[in-house]
């Protein structure tokens, strides 16, 4: 039979595969359902319930990402229900917690009391750090929601900011659960895990501790992983003014060591403000580590060199390139000329890229004669 | 590595030796963990210390510094006994196991006990483990080279993974760990004294001449180059009077710093480019400013020979400029010229010089990186090696004997000292010490002992030690860690203060000329009256 193995989403047929749920069928069709907790390479929980669908025959709403699809099965991702329930949900997330950005579109008086009180609160006084770079803020303009018929929660969390790296900000924390799913399936870390029960709810690292004192190798996978600003790097927070103009995304190759992951430089007024890792392929898939990702400030160092510099009476002075070029030329030439080309060496770099490296072998063996070539790797 | 790391989730056992992953390839260690707790898959870890790894291993067996041929050898040892080995694969795709045969009859779980102090039962259930699984994939790195007998091991290594069938298939596959970003590349580019781009051979007339053409000058040099320990002994005796090094600090990474040291005394004249002014540059007559990774195009090699786009994102600071612009100038002022408008007609000239880049340029490698040997501009790339049959016809097995490291402890320096990295450094700091928040999690050196040795020396953590080898004394604090074992301190290289390699051996594996690092005896005292 032609339906054995398709559905039908809002009217069209879509064939799939043995285990595959709708909004897997429905993504790879690019047929939008908006997910907030849906993390590709871990097991889905439906827990957000963002991409909830009406099926044919069903009693209720279905939270697709864990439905999977069946023969002949009739899916509607639009109806007024649908919406209403994923509207619903959105003023129910954003009442939870500590959302103060513009999307909580309260009127004039009760908006400026809402922000008054909030910045009051210790640690909270600036504008969430994620805005305009947030699924919750997304989803919330994309659904237009507007009057909100749920009191804002006052911040119900420190700001957690004793670690170099990760600033945690669990007032506006959803309950997604994707950053534990991040530690625990991609990562396997196993630093963090949702601790307490119902009301209380929160995600913790074992005791409840700072993540400084945890098993937590600050990788940062569960920040790439927060759809809010509820973990957010420490960079961000101290660079996250928008008068600073526009963010560039710059995607290269990780320089600390040999794994290679994919990355995406985040360029901000000639400064790097961010690291990501690049999802779509390999070998990270969006993974990186501590190094990776927050170990990029040296580009930016006041010790970089800037100058060629020659030393003379043991000291060093600035000179020009065509100084300092002259000066090797002239000395890699008498060397030559005095003792043969085998006395002279070159140290090549697993720091440098291969272009760089094949140039430098060349020189060395072409221009200077010698095969005295090698580099520090095996060290 | 034979393998991608991708293989790593599809094999159904793991060999992880000589290798704290966690802390120095976490991306990939990631791979092994997901491997074991999510696809079922066997972790058997053999290493000195108590890595992280070893949470998540089924079996972990703590070997004595220097002893891995003789549990490799113990291994295969059972394997063959109990007739676990992979017959087919044996037969139909290597030679040379009756050599093996014979070197590992004497290697019986007692006597391999005796030497590495891995308890004989456990070396037999690893070696049921290994053999009986499917796909095994086994992953190395420099525990297992920084050896005088590195060569040695690692062709054991080899011989264990041929024996069971596990090399060029699916998930397997002998898979050294490359430390550094670019060093497949270097390796790749012929930054070695002995071949060209692609390890093609200096020695071979035939690919000497093709070279030179492609070049364009009359003759190469046949002589043979030296490598970095051997330019520094000869820098010692006087014979090598220039040396150019571009971004590496052989000053904190080379064993025995003294002698590092006092070799690049000895020279004439010393160049030194790189993006800070290192321990190394400090000691240069003229010190070249170059572009940083984030500043300059290119493409690095990851250790699975995939090769991967760098990209610019920013200009470098002042007048630094990338290392193959300054490489170009001097050497038009040498009178040869290179004219090249960016990095991208170099690689193609690479492309063109070599044949298991012939197939790689940029807009190929625009979106994902190609796995070499790539043969032409429509080959795919080749993410598994040795497929159908070994690169160079039959697997070739080696017996190996077993020798001890070249230092063991005496009445002196009773003990074992070992090196390497932790998570928050990287190399020789060059890079992360200048990254604030790297830096605060792992600020200074340390000594890493077991509970039993404080005791045994009174120490508390925390506490300044001075470590002394034939070779030097450093001062660093005291770690008392449950990773380190009984008569084995464990110190990190990246440091200028207490810098680990004043300390280490500078006896070479007679191939591969690596040092070993990871072995060499030491004396602990406490110190009285602070530092
Ligand atoms: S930084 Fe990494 S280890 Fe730490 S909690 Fe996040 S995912 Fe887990
Ligand atoms: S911290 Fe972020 S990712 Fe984690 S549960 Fe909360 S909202 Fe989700
Ligand atoms: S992010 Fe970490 S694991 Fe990945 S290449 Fe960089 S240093 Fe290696």
């Amino acid at each position: 039979m032609e339906s054995q193995n398709s559905i039908v989403i809002d009217g069209g047929k879509y064939s799939f595969n043995a285990g595959e749920t709708v909004l897997q069928v429905a993504q790879r069709n690019g047929i939008d359902i908006p997910t907030l907790c849906y993390m590709k390479n871990a097991s889905p929980t439906g827990a957000c319930r963002m991409c909830v669908v009406e099926v044919e025959g069903a009693r209720t709403l279905l939270a697709s990402c864990v439905t999977p699809a069946t023969p002949g099965m009739i899916v509607r991702t639009d109806t007024p229900q649908v919406m209403k329930s994923r509207r619903l949900n959105l003023e129910l997330l954003l009442s939870s917690g500590h959302h103060n950005c513009l999307v909580q579109d309260l009127d004039m008086d009760t908006w400026t009391d809402f922000q008054l009180r909030s910045m009051s609160a210790d640690g909270h006084k600036d504008l969430c750090p994620v805005y305009g770079d947030c699924r919750l803020q997304e989803l919330a303009i994309k659904y237009q929601i507007r009057g909100i018929r749920f009191e804002p929660a006052e911040p119900g969390h420190k700001i957690e900011n004793v670690n170099p790296f990760i600033v945690r900000d669990l007032s506006r924390c959803i309950l997604c659960g994707r950053c534990v799913q991040a530690c625990n399936e991609v990562q396997v870390n196993n630093a963090i895990s949702y601790g307490y029960r119902g009301a209380r709810s929160k995600i913790v690292a074992r005791g409840d501790r700072p993540l400084k004192e945890s098993d937590c190798v600050f990788c940062g996978e569960c920040v790439q992983a927060c759809p809010v600003g509820a973990l957010v790097p420490v960079r961000d927070i101290e660079e996250n003014d928008p008068s600073k103009g526009e963010t560039r995304l710059i995607r290269t190759t990780c320089s600390y060591c040999g794994v290679g992951c994919q990355m995406y430089l985040h360029v901000r007024k000639g400064k790097i403000v961010k690291v990501t890792g690049v999802e779509e392929v390999g070998p990270n898939y969006g993974s990186l580590c501590v190094k990776g990702r927050f170990g990029y400030n040296f580009v930016n160092s006041p010790k970089r060199l800037t100058a060629p510099l020659i030393k003379e009476k043991g000291n060093f002075r600035e000179a020009s390139w065509d100084e300092a070029l002259d000066l090797i030329a002239q000395n890699l030439n008498k060397i030559k000329k005095e003792s043969g080309p085998d006395s002279l060496g070159f140290l090549l770099s697993a720091r440098i890229t291969n272009e760089e490296n094949y140039l430098a072998q060349k020189f060395a063996r072409a221009v200077i004669g010698t095969n005295n070539v090698d580099h520090c790797a095996r060290l | 590595m034979t393998n991608p790391i991708g293989d790593i989730e599809k094999a159904e056992v793991i060999l992880v030796t000589g290798s704290n992953t966690t802390e120095n390839h976490p991306v990939l260690s990631s791979y092994v963990k997901r491997a074991v707790t999510q696809k079922g898959a066997k972790l058997i870890v053999a290493d000195p210390r108590r890595i992280p790894l070893v949470d998540f291993a089924h079996i972990w067996l703590r070997q004595n510094l220097g002893t891995d041929v003789a549990w490799i050898n113990g291994m295969m040892h059972i394997i063959i006994k109990e007739g676990l080995y992979d017959e087919a694969y044996v037969d139909s795709r290597t030679v040379g196991l009756d050599d093996v045969k014979k070197v590992v009859e004497k290697y019986t779980p007692d006597y391999v006990e005796r030497i590495t102090g891995i308890p004989a039962q456990d070396l037999a259930a690893a070696a049921r483990m290994y053999a009986k699984a499917g796909a095994g994939s086994l992953l190395y790195c420099m525990g297992i080279t920084q050896h005088i007998c590195g060569t040695d091991n690692v062709k054991s290594l080899a011989n264990l993974a041929m024996l069971c069938g596990n090399v060029g298939i699916e998930g397997g596959g002998v898979n050294p760990l490359r430390g550094q970003n670019n060093v497949q590349g270097a390796c790749d580019m012929g930054g070695l004294p002995n071949v060209y781009t692609g390890y093609q051979k200096t020695s071979d007339s035939a690919v000497r001449k093709r070279m030179a053409e492609a070049w364009g000058v009359s003759s190469l040099p046949d002589s043979n180059g030296l490598t970095v320990m051997e330019m520094m002994d000869a820098a010692h005796a006087g014979k090598l009077k220039g040396l150019y090094i571009i971004g590496e600090n052989p000053l904190i990474s080379d064993p025995d710093l003294k002698h590092v040291r006092s070799s690049i005394q000895h020279l004439d004249f010393l160049v030194v480019q790189d993006i800070f002014l290192t321990e190394t540059a400090e000691m240069a007559h003229v010190v070249l400013p170059s572009a940083s990774f984030a500043e300059k195009d290119g493409t690095f090699t990851n250790t699975e020979r995939k090769v991967q786009r760098v990209r610019k994102a920013l200009e470098p600071p002042g007048q630094a400029r990338d290392d193959w612009k300054i490489i170009a100038d001097l050497s038009g002022r040498l009178g040869y010229q290179m004219k090249y408008q960016n990095a991208q007609e170099i690689m193609n000239e690479i492309a063109r010089v070599t044949p298991s880049y012939c197939g790689i340029n940029y807009k190929r490698l625009e979106h994902e990186g190609i796995f070499w040997p790539c043969t032409g501009t429509d080959h795919p790339g080749t993410p598994c090696l040795h497929m159908d049959k070994f690169t160079c016809g039959l697997g070739v097995f080696h017996g190996i004997e077993w020798v001890p490291p070249a230092e063991l402890p005496d009445e002196n320096f009773p003990l074992y000292m070992t090196t390497g990295r932790v998570l928050y450094q990287y190399h020789t700091g060059t890079m992360t010490m200048k990254s604030e928040g790297l830096n605060r999690m792992a600020p200074e050196s340390f000594v890493e002992l077991s509970p039993g040795d404080a005791g045994k020396y009174g120490l508390s953590d925390g506490e300044i030690v001075k470590v002394t080898s034939r070779r030097g004394t450093i001062r660093a604090r005291a770690k008392i860690s449950r990773k380190a074992s009984d008569g084995t301190v464990f110190i990190p290289f990246h440091y200028a203060e207490g810098a680990a390699n004043e300390l280490t051996n500078t006896a070479v594996d007679p191939v591969s000329k690596i040092p070993e690092y990871k072995v060499c005896a030491v004396r602990l005292e406490k110190l009285q009256g602070g530092i």
